[in-house]
């Protein structure tokens, strides 16, 4: 299932790249993209570890950008 | 500006003031560095923090760290200034940055502001204001001068005129009365009108325009893709280099320490690869938010690098070169009469979707009466089937229906022939005409000016017919008589040695087409839900003319991309060898960073601006 989400405070477009590389490797995730000028992630999952998914991939973006989140 | 923003800018602000009375005072020892500490911890605490907390995380190749291990380096050598002046530019850099990509990002948010967000719907003869989602279909709504219509419908009472501009580019209102179909997004200007709503909110062409805009940005492009593995190497290559250079020259040929040291900071402040990986999103941003001004609706950036270098034009005929709108241009009946025969035919076809059935339904004076038809089959590229009162009947092409009777020859005739049959006796055929769009030609013409090398029709339509469409808009080659599936094989002979390869459609029975050339293109988006669905680019009116002005953007973009890449690279490596030999100092630095990523990012704002069109 493909879904988007927001972020807040996405500062840095190299950040950008880190954290798509970093989720694309979680389990579960087909695709991920992450834009940095609209400043949303796309995701493709598996629709019952999605949460799970999303939660992972919080905890991705907060280690590469401190104060980086996605809105969900 | 932002709070942030603004924050970040009187930070700046204060350090320069601080920096300029530092360097007035020219103090010795240790007050230089405690008077430039100062204005190096005011403009970079946050990056300062964040570096030292990301170490914990385990994040050591990010800017912010290497910004401060430059930074730190050069007080440790006594570079102060410098020092300053890097954490200073970094930050000059990150609130442009800031403000570039949020400025750009209203830009196009504003472009695609067309999301309706209240509906003026009638329930029990009273108006009740709700929003667009909370109609159902088959309930009125009223549309008043001004409003955006939120849905989309057929207008059942009044007339206007309508800007559908923000969908299709055009600027020209269209008039619209009783009858018509009205699609959401578009602003109703002069009269009030009640619409009957045909779809829900979720599936209205505004909301499936939109999603398709913000998805775009996730089907990145080759060109992205390849940055963002560069920018992976880059970083740690670049602080490899500056490591070895810091220590090899002074253990091994005996430099001094603080030379070669210096030299390796240099390094440092050029190890991000900022100005690449912010700007090549950014244009191609830019560039589908341009096209989609212009009604052209990318579906990807990735899109847009293979429209930028199309070589082959495959196109459909109906639809597509012609209106599409076929009239019926003479009946000739066998034995019966001619109103026999356009009755059963009008019966026939009346469940069709296709142009022809519905030109041969709105030749037919009379209603067509819906209860009488008991079965209906269609046959795609062949015709249709279908059970009237008893009777089957059959309408379709000649060798449909000489399969079940026979056809008597009639002679030469230019148009779209669809025969007759009813039971098993020949009724007689009805001859249709469809006219070549206006600007097909002009079209035709500007896409090989941009060195589209093949312009190719496919049509199912007969071969002179054809030939002559051919020869009248000049196009390469053409393919007739082809069913669906040919379609499909001929597109896949051309792959191989003309790619890439576009395919340009109505949309309608083209999805395998679309999915299997390099790039589908799809027109008249407005309405057609399968068009948005299967192409990869959608032009949301049906004007051919702006193929070519799709290829022009597209290249455009890409140009300006190309341009940035070719020139941060070129900086960078610059910085870097002078840099090595000592030639190039902190400065020198700065700007290979900063100033580069700057440019780069006002370059790529280029792609936003709208040029005239050469004529």
């Amino acid at each position: 299932m493909k879904k988007t989400y927001a972020m807040e405070d996405l500062d840095c477009a190299v950040c950008a790249a880190k954290m798509e590389d970093a989720i694309s490797k979680l389990e579960g995730v087909h695709s991920v993209s992450i834009s940095y000028v609209l400043q949303q992630i796309t995701i493709d999952a598996q629709e019952d570890k999605l949460p799970q998914i999303m939660k992972q991939a919080q905890k991705v973006c907060k280690r590469v950008e401190r104060n980086c989140r996605i809105i969900l | 500006m932002t709070r942030k923003q603004t924050v970040k800018l009187i930070r700046i602000i204060i350090a320069v003031v601080l920096t300029a009375v530092a360097v007035i005072i020219s103090p010795e020892g240790l007050w230089a560095l405690i008077l430039y500490l100062l204005p190096w911890a005011v403009v970079g605490y946050d990056v300062v923090t964040d570096a030292v907390l990301g170490i914990f995380r385990g994040q050591f190749l990010d800017e912010k760290f290497l910004m401060t291990l430059a930074t730190a380096g050069a007080f440790a050598v006594g570079e102060h200034i410098e020092a300053v002046a890097v954490m200073l530019f970094f930050q000059i850099g990150e609130l442009f940055e800031s403000i570039a990509v949020g400025k750009s990002r209203k830009n196009i948010r504003a472009l695609m502001d067309i999301r309706p967000d209240k509906a003026t719907v009638l329930r029990g003869g009273e108006e009740h204001t709700v929003s667009p989602d909370e109609v159902s279909v088959g309930e009125n709504i009223v549309v008043k001068p001004g409003e955006r219509i939120p849905l989309d419908g057929v207008i059942v009472l009044g007339s206007t005129t309508v800007d559908t501009s923000a969908l299709t580019g055009e600027s020209l209102p269209a008039e619209l009365s009783t009858g018509d179909k009205v699609i959401s997004g578009t602003v109703n200007l002069s009269g009030v009108i009640t619409v009957q709503v045909q779809s829900e909110f979720a599936q209205s062409t505004v909301q499936r325009v939109l999603e398709l805009v913000e998805t775009a940005s996730a089907k990145k492009a080759r060109t992205e893709a390849f940055i963002t593995r560069f920018a992976k190497v880059y970083t740690p290559c670049v602080v490899a280099g500056a490591v070895l250079l810091a220590v090899i020259p002074p253990l091994l040929f005996a430099g001094s320490w603080s030379e070669w040291i210096y030299r390796g900071l240099v390094f440092l402040a050029v190890s991000c690869p900022c100005a690449l990986v912010i700007s090549v999103p950014l244009s191609f941003f830019g560039g589908i938010g341009r096209a989609s001004r212009e009604g052209i609706l990318i579906k990807g950036a990735s899109y847009m690098e293979v429209l930028a270098k199309v070589r082959t034009v495959v196109l459909d005929k109906t639809g597509t070169l012609t209106q599409g709108r076929f009239s019926v241009a003479s009946v000739h009946p066998a034995d019966a009469s001619a109103e026999e025969l356009l009755r059963a035919a009008a019966y026939a076809e009346s469940r069709s979707l296709h142009p022809i059935a519905q030109s041969i339904v709105a030749a037919y004076s009379a209603d067509v009466d819906e209860s009488l038809i008991t079965q209906m089959q269609e046959h795609t590229g062949k015709g249709v089937e279908a059970v009237v009162q008893g009777h089957r009947i059959l309408a379709g092409n000649k060798g449909y229906i000489s399969s079940v009777v026979n056809i008597p020859d009639i002679g030469k005739a230019t148009g779209t022939i669809v025969y007759v049959a009813r039971d098993e006796e020949y009724l007689g055929y009805i001859l249709l005409s469809d006219k070549v769009k206006p600007d097909s030609a002009q079209a035709i013409g500007e896409l090989k000016a941009l060195g589209v090398e093949r312009t190719v029709m496919l049509t199912g339509d007969r071969r002179d017919i054809a030939e002559e469409i051919g020869r009248e808009l000049q196009l390469d080659s053409v393919f007739a008589e082809l069913l669906p599936a040919n379609k499909v094989e001929a597109v896949e002979e051309l792959i191989p040695e003309h790619s890439p390869v576009a395919f340009v459609g109505d949309g309608i029975n083209d999805a395998p087409v679309l999915s299997r050339c390099d790039v589908g293109v799809a027109m008249g988006g407005m309405g057609s839900d399968a068009a948005i669905e299967a192409a990869d680019v959608v032009l949301m009116d049906d004007k051919l003319s702006k193929l070519p002005e799709a290829v022009r953007i597209s290249r455009r973009t890409v140009a300006i991309v190309r341009q940035n890449i070719i020139f941060a690279l070129a900086i960078k490596a610059l910085v870097l060898i002078l840099g090595a030999v000592g030639i190039a100092g902190m400065w020198a630095a700065i700007f290979a960073d900063v100033g580069v990523m700057i440019l780069a990012i006002l370059n790529s704002m280029r792609t936003l601006i709208v040029r005239k069109k050469k004529s």
